[in-house]
């Protein structure tokens, strides 16, 4: 049964599984890169985004895609304004307590959700949720294809902000080296809100990208982010490139673990190779070296 | 009051309870929160004395609660042997995820990640495994003797979990007193500078992992004494790698009683918020987030911790009214 | 002549494809002052770590007391009896000064009523008597640095490294802390310092290495190596001992 045929059918859609990794990956080594801390938060962020979308879909009547257009705002303000005004004041600079900063925002977040909301799982149906593109000898689902367009797209726009505007300067700058940048005049307070925010904004598209085919409750997020963990420490920390392609390594090794050792066993493959990376290079594959 | 004269004093209160209490529902609530106060107590050796922050305690504690549960269950091991057995193996995995980790050198946020990636892998291969009762769990046998470690009084399960406690708080209270409790605090003070003063940085934290690992391992293994019933969500799950982190912070990391009076703290304020508003999931661990991020904010060394600076500093500014200018000058 | 404490022996050391270090070599006799000056850049503190075992060399050697001990990592250094202090201060800062000192003085002495002992005499010896119980972090710059200074002489050494030790300093502590450095070599410990305060160098060090660039361009007594016009063409340029017009030509 395990013909070519069928193997690359997995590595395929773990490709387009992986650029959803990708994305999310990628807000969080974008922090990583500015702020040097790995924002434990990004999984509950990613479970209050999803939410968001589901409701957006259910009161507002918003197709999901269209969503993102108003909710990527929107979370780049409510990331913008964790840095700002909760974790930078609490965690004053020591790595540490940002680590404990973030973690009691997922915690926080997390649970908000579930005494809000239940646990109970929703999803969004949609007329195309279930369309697939006939490729002849594969289907692949119509959303997951637009989910890997709309990943590049918004590399390729997380790049122009980066290289071309001054906000992207300044972050570069500080990511570079904070205090040369801060004694030039960058207000380095601003520019971690503003890189914490374009990488909650990520996980905001990110959501709205997985609301067609995937389920929604308070534990999604965190279920996902420990791949994305996963994905920017293969990929290398601070490392853009390093998350595109190792999201989409991480999708391909948990599609085809997935099918040859049964799901749980898959998703195990994968925190190995997580532990093994740490272990071995925690630098991945395109990180700085520490 | 030297230390551990205080230490014996406050489990003699503790131990004197039973005499004015007679409520199920209060040994229950005690039992629990003394059985956080010592998963946290194994915490804070690695994370409040040696500064090292895990967030896969969990770890420990499933890998205590399961073996006990399987000694007794598949091999027919005596429960108090499975007890000890519990705490051995909770020792040997903190022996392999620290040597793995503090040999790769791994410090901080890597630290941090790695031992959450350890207990997920632990919890998924638990919710598989045929001799951990893969997603159904392990149900151990009720057996109401002492000899199988269960007790038909509430009492008697809150005095064991007490004598637990008790020795937890004697291990901390060693260990600030001992060479090894110095260099692990230099350690986590400033890992280079204790390697110049001759302090093997690598051997010490590891030394520090292993008696975390059993003591929070002691913790799982009483946990499936006293609920009868373990499966991975319960062993492995994010909840006790959450609490075992939270009460120390909060109580006083570092300290001798900081887990203690967190562990109190933290469940008597769960409890009131679910008197409050009614029993809805989500609400305890809603506050104990934002109490996280509050203490981190304005009383970094929690509540024990805090406590001891404010007398610090009173004790200095009556002990030193006016200071020489040539003292004030040599720093 | 007996062999020298320390011998470093054309030691380098490479950062990807900088050469910090280029076949250094110096010695340091028991009981005297050897200091070690160069430009900034030159690689002097990268020469502490090799030696203090924070950094393997990419090549050569260093012999210690007899022994071979290159490549040894900094704690089993230490326990050899090589100390060091670091450039930009780290004390224990959550812990009092009498503990910060404890630290290195468990290091001869496990009991601990004789490492209090130990570290409270140390801590006299340095002029931090006063402010034993202190917390760390409170302690002035001048204070940091005796507090570093007193962690590395508890742990009983016989080879010290000051790394900058008056970098910081006013004139009047700087005073101050000379004697106490100079009674170290009273009791046979073997000093190297790196440092800018020209003052002290001549006043305190009986040889001096030269380091720039990497490599040891100029030793000898303090005298010599000021005047030697190598040395001052690296610190103020190219031509410059030709324009100041130094006797001695290199």
């Amino acid at each position: 049964m395990l013909s070519p045929l069928i193997l690359g059918i997995a590595v395929l859609n773990g490709l387009l599984t992986g650029a959803v990794y990708a994305l999310v990956a990628l807000g969080l080594t974008l922090i990583y890169g500015v702020l040097h801390i790995i924002n434990f938060a990004h999984g509950a962020l990613l479970s209050a985004a999803l939410f968001a979308a589901f409701f957006a879909h259910q009161k507002l009547g918003l197709d999901p895609y269209a969503a993102a257009l108003l909710l990527a705002p929107a979370f780049f303000a409510v990331g913008y304004a964790l840095q700002r005004f909760i974790i930078g004041p609490a965690a004053r600079g020591d790595e540490r307590n940002m680590l404990l900063v973030t973690l009691g925002l997922a915690v926080l977040i997390e649970n908000a959700l579930l005494y809000a909301f239940r646990a109970d799982t929703r999803t969004v149906d949609l007329p195309y949720s279930f369309k697939t593109l006939d490729l002849g000898f594969v289907f692949l689902a119509v959303p997951r294809l637009i989910s890997f367009a709309a990943v590049f797209a918004v590399a390729l726009a997380l790049w122009a902000i980066m290289a071309l505007t001054d906000t992207g300067k300044a972050i570069r700058a500080v990511a570079r080296e904070k205090l040369g940048a801060e004694l030039a005049g960058i207000d380095v307070a601003h520019v971690y809100a503003m890189t914490f925010g374009l990488g909650t904004a990520c996980v905001a598209i990110a959501a709205c990208l997985l609301v067609p085919t995937y389920y929604v409750n308070p534990g999604a997020g965190n279920a996902f982010v420990l791949i994305a963990f996963t994905v920017v420490v293969l990929g290398g920390m601070g490392s853009v490139p390093g998350a595109l392609i190792g999201g989409l390594i991480i999708g391909v090794v948990e599609s085809l673990g997935g099918f040859l050792l049964g799901e749980s066993l898959g998703q195990v493959s994968i925190f190995l190779i997580f532990i093994v990376v740490l272990l071995l290079r925690p630098r991945g594959l395109f990180g700085a070296s520490a | 009051m030297k230390g551990p004269l205080l230490i014996a004093a406050v489990v003699a209160a503790f131990a004197a309870v039973p005499l004015f209490v007679h409520s199920n529902v209060v040994f229950n609530f005690l039992v629990v929160t003394l059985l956080i106060a010592l998963a946290g107590q194994g915490w804070n050796i690695i994370g409040g004395y040696g500064g090292q922050y895990s967030f896969g305690h969990a770890a420990f504690f499933g890998t205590g609660a399961y073996v006990t549960a399987i000694l007794q269950m598949r091999y027919g091991v005596n429960a108090w042997i499975g007890f000890v057995g519990g705490i051995a193996a909770g020792a040997a995995v903190g022996a392999i995820i620290g040597g793995l980790a503090f040999r790769a050198g791994l410090r901080s946020s890597y630290f941090a990640l790695v031992t959450l990636a350890f207990a997920e892998v632990l919890r998924i291969l638990a919710s598989v495994a045929p001799i951990t009762g893969a997603g159904v769990g392990i149900l151990i046998k009720l057996d109401l003797r002492p000899q199988s470690f269960q007790f038909q009084s509430r009492a008697v399960f809150y005095l064991v979990i007490l004598a637990l406690v008790a020795a937890s708080l004697a291990i901390a209270q060693t260990l600030e007193r001992s060479r090894f409790g110095a260099w692990l605090i230099a350690v986590r003070e400033n890992e280079d500078a204790a390697m110049a003063l001759g302090v093997d940085a690598t051997a010490v934290k590891l030394g520090a992992m292993v008696i975390s690992a059993a003591v929070t391992a002691a913790a799982g293994c009483f946990y499936a004494q006293y609920f009868l019933f373990v499966d991975a969500g319960i062993a492995y799950g994010p909840w006790i790698s959450i609490e075992a982190l939270l009460t120390p912070i909060i109580g006083g990391a570092g300290t001798v009683f900081g887990p203690l009076v967190g562990a109190l703290a933290v469940k008597a304020l769960g409890e009131g918020a679910k008197l409050w508003t009614g029993d809805v999931p989500g609400l305890d661990l809603m506050i104990y987030g934002a109490l996280l991020v509050i203490v981190v904010a304005f009383a970094p060394a929690g509540l024990v911790g805090t406590l001891a600076n404010v007398r610090e500093r009173a004790a200095r500014r009556l002990r030193a009214p006016r200071k020489g200018r040539a003292e004030a000058a040599r720093g | 002549m007996a062999e020298p404490l320390l011998s470093v022996e054309r030691v380098s050391r490479r950062f990807g494809g900088l050469l910090a270090l280029d076949a250094a070599s110096l010695s340091a006799p028991a009981g005297r002052i050897t200091a070690l000056i160069g430009p900034n850049g030159a690689g002097k503190t990268t020469l502490f770590a090799v030696i203090s075992g924070f950094l393997k060399p990419s090549a050569g050697r260093i012999r210690y007391g007899g022994e071979d001990v290159t490549g040894e990592p900094a704690h089993r250094l230490a326990r050899r009896g090589i100390a060091r202090t670091f450039q930009i201060v780290q004390p224990f800062g959550g812990i009092s000064v009498r503990d910060n000192i404890l630290v290195g003085a468990y290091l001869r002495h496990a009991a601990r009523a004789d490492a209090v002992g130990v570290a409270e005499t140390v801590g006299r010896e340095v002029g931090l008597g006063d402010l034993l119980d202190r917390p760390a972090h409170t302690l002035t710059v001048a204070g940091r640095k005796r507090l570093e200074l007193a962690r590395a002489l508890a742990t009983a050494p016989q080879l010290l490294l000051l790394d900058e030790v008056l970098a910081g300093l006013n004139p009047a502590e700087i005073r101050d802390i000379v004697p106490v450095i100079r009674a170290l070599c009273a009791r046979g410990i073997a000093v190297i310092m790196i440092e800018h305060v020209m003052q002290a160098v001549m006043s305190l060090s009986e040889h001096v290495f030269v380091l720039a660039e990497g490599r040891i361009i100029a030793e000898g007594s303090p005298a010599q190596v000021v005047a030697d016009a190598g040395v001052v063409e690296a610190y103020l340029g190219r031509g410059a001992a030709a324009r100041i017009g130094s006797t001695h030509a290199h």
